[in-house]
């Protein structure tokens, strides 16, 4: 069992609320999920800029940012607990070489033009405070809270997984072909970090979406080459979908107003949105692809 | 009287509710801001009504007897689950599993079932009056499922002496569902069931009836690809 929540804003009405919204969402949904903790939100920013999410483990902040300024100049620097954010216009490419052959302690969570990405071992609740996730606006957030069944409790365990710039996924479920479909990924050039099911899922998506498919039929696809149990939200730096496969075992209720789209395993975790009991309130139909945004 | 879960443990007001004393001619309650709980009205006893304002979770009045509870809203998964007696009626939609296992008395849904819907049910009736998603009514053993919009795929697959009712269109049925001549009895039957969910504008003859061709019913070693 595990729980997933995501808000996407149609409006801007509610942007400086979204980490306040989706914190909610996320103590609530601890009883699902106990164990882990991470969410992502997608805030526009200047054009030219990426952001790097990474976690720095019990690296000294200090350390690290003396560490950085002696490997890339012009960068900004946030820091959210074990977290921290570097802001820069270094490329991807050049930057990861540099986090992947420098910084050995250090790991990306997730990079983007927009995403920041934060997860970590814990009570959801106690994810919430230490990333103050409340302080955060945006446009789109997604979370999830763990109950891990078939992988270790780790941060790399945990969700969202992000495999591509400025994506992520969170899933509830299980994944039977993920070991067949990781070795296919990787002979396409994927790279993995862990063994857990769900990066697969969404080194699936990344792969389907670096070759110029839309997000809906990415999940299309997916749901004939993904086996298993799964509810998934994915989300790009301007889109948001969710998923059920045909069986629909994993719950999902979804609310849509004038002003917002939000999701969750249970309506219990949208029960303090805004204008809720105003909603169309629907389950996402089995095999079914729910898109916003593009 | 008004139980507000807001304010009142989810434990205590069941606990209020299943221990009712028989002495006191109030039995009327209305409980606000459900906002989702689970478990809401669980293992009532008594003839006492129940309206619960607003959207609840899974299980909400499992294992009832004879209490007659409204949902002003949406259920989550396994709405009057395993009920025995009484009246449920939801509002809005159901979640997946609806009346799960019920023996009996009476369970109303105005809106949505989704998938699963009466499934192994052992006597309820259930009158859905939009659509009911996949494998609904699956090993059903007995009741009438009602369904006045459509259904999903695999309709009463492995059902046993459930009588299902739809009006709408069935998208496939499961193994050993087949559809039934509707005789008098079963229009009898049927119009009484749509009066005891106020449904007046949808005529018994307009539906149809599906049960067991009983191929599946014992075991047979000819169908063993079947199962």
């Amino acid at each position: 069992m595990c729980g997933i929540v995501g808000i996407y804003l149609k409006t801007t009405k509610f942007e400086i609320d979204l980490g306040r919204m989706l914190s909610g969402m996320l103590n609530n949904m601890e009883s699902r999920g106990p164990d882990s903790a991470g969410f992502a939100i997608y805030k526009n920013s200047n054009k030219d800029e990426y952001k790097y999410s990474l976690c720095i483990n019990d690296l000294d902040f200090n350390k690290f940012k003396n560490d950085i300024s002696n490997k890339i100049k012009n960068f900004t620097l946030s820091q959210h607990s074990d977290h921290v954010v570097v802001k820069t216009t270094e490329i991807p490419k050049k930057f990861i070489k540099i986090i992947n052959k420098e910084f050995r302690d250090v790991s990306l969570v997730g990079y983007g033009r927009s995403i920041e990405i934060f997860k970590q071992v814990g009570n959801p609740k106690d994810i919430v405070k230490k990333f103050n996730l409340e302080s955060f606006s945006g446009t789109h957030g997604i979370g999830h809270t763990r109950m891990a069944t078939e992988s270790a409790i780790t941060t790399d365990g945990s969700h969202p997984y992000s495999t591509g710039e400025d994506e992520c996924l969170v899933h509830n479920g299980s994944l039977s072909n993920h070991n067949n479909l990781r070795r296919e990924l990787k002979k396409k050039g994927n790279t993995f970090n862990s063994e857990n099911d769900t990066e697969v899922a969404a080194g699936y998506v990344s792969n389907s979406l670096s070759n110029n498919n839309s997000l809906k039929d990415t999940l299309m696809s997916g749901l004939k080459d993904l086996d298993g149990f799964y509810t998934f939200i994915t989300g790009t730096r301007n889109g948001f979908a969710v998923v059920r496969d045909e069986i629909a075992c994993k719950p999902a209720v979804i609310a849509e107003t004038n002003n917002y789209v939000a999701i969750a395993s249970e309506f219990q975790a949208m029960a303090h949105l805004p204008d809720v009991n105003n909603a169309k309130i629907f389950e996402p139909e089995p095999g079914v692809v729910y898109s916003w945004g593009n | 009287m008004k139980l507000d879960l807001k304010k009142l443990k989810l434990r205590n007001i069941n606990e209020q509710l299943q221990n009712v004393d028989r002495r006191v001619n109030d039995r009327n309650f209305t409980i606000i801001n459900p906002e989702g709980n689970h478990a809401v009205c669980a293992g009532l006893t008594d003839e006492i009504n129940v309206n619960i304002k607003g959207h609840v979770g899974y299980y909400c009045a499992g294992m009832n007897q004879k209490a007659n509870i409204t949902i002003e809203g949406n259920a989550g998964t396994g709405v009057a689950e395993n009920m025995m007696s009484g009246k449920v009626h939801v509002k809005g939609n159901a979640s997946q599993s609806a009346g799960a296992t019920a023996h009996g008395g009476v369970l109303i849904i105005d809106g949505d079932a989704s998938s699963r819907c009466g499934i192994s049910m052992k006597g309820v009736d259930i009158i859905v009056k939009g659509s009911v998603g996949h494998m609904s009514g699956f090993m059903s053993q007995a009741g009438n499922l009602v369904v006045c919009g459509d259904a999903g795929e695999a309709l009463g697959d492995s059902l046993y002496e459930t009588n299902i009712y739809i009006r709408g269109k069935v998208k496939s049925l499961g193994a050993d569902c087949v559809e039934k001549k509707m005789d008098k009895k079963h229009i009898k039957k049927l119009n009484l069931l749509l009066k005891q969910a106020s449904i007046k504008n949808k005529k018994a003859e307009s539906f149809k009836r599906y049960g067991s061709a009983k191929k599946l019913y014992n075991f047979k070693i000819d169908n063993i690809s079947n199962y």
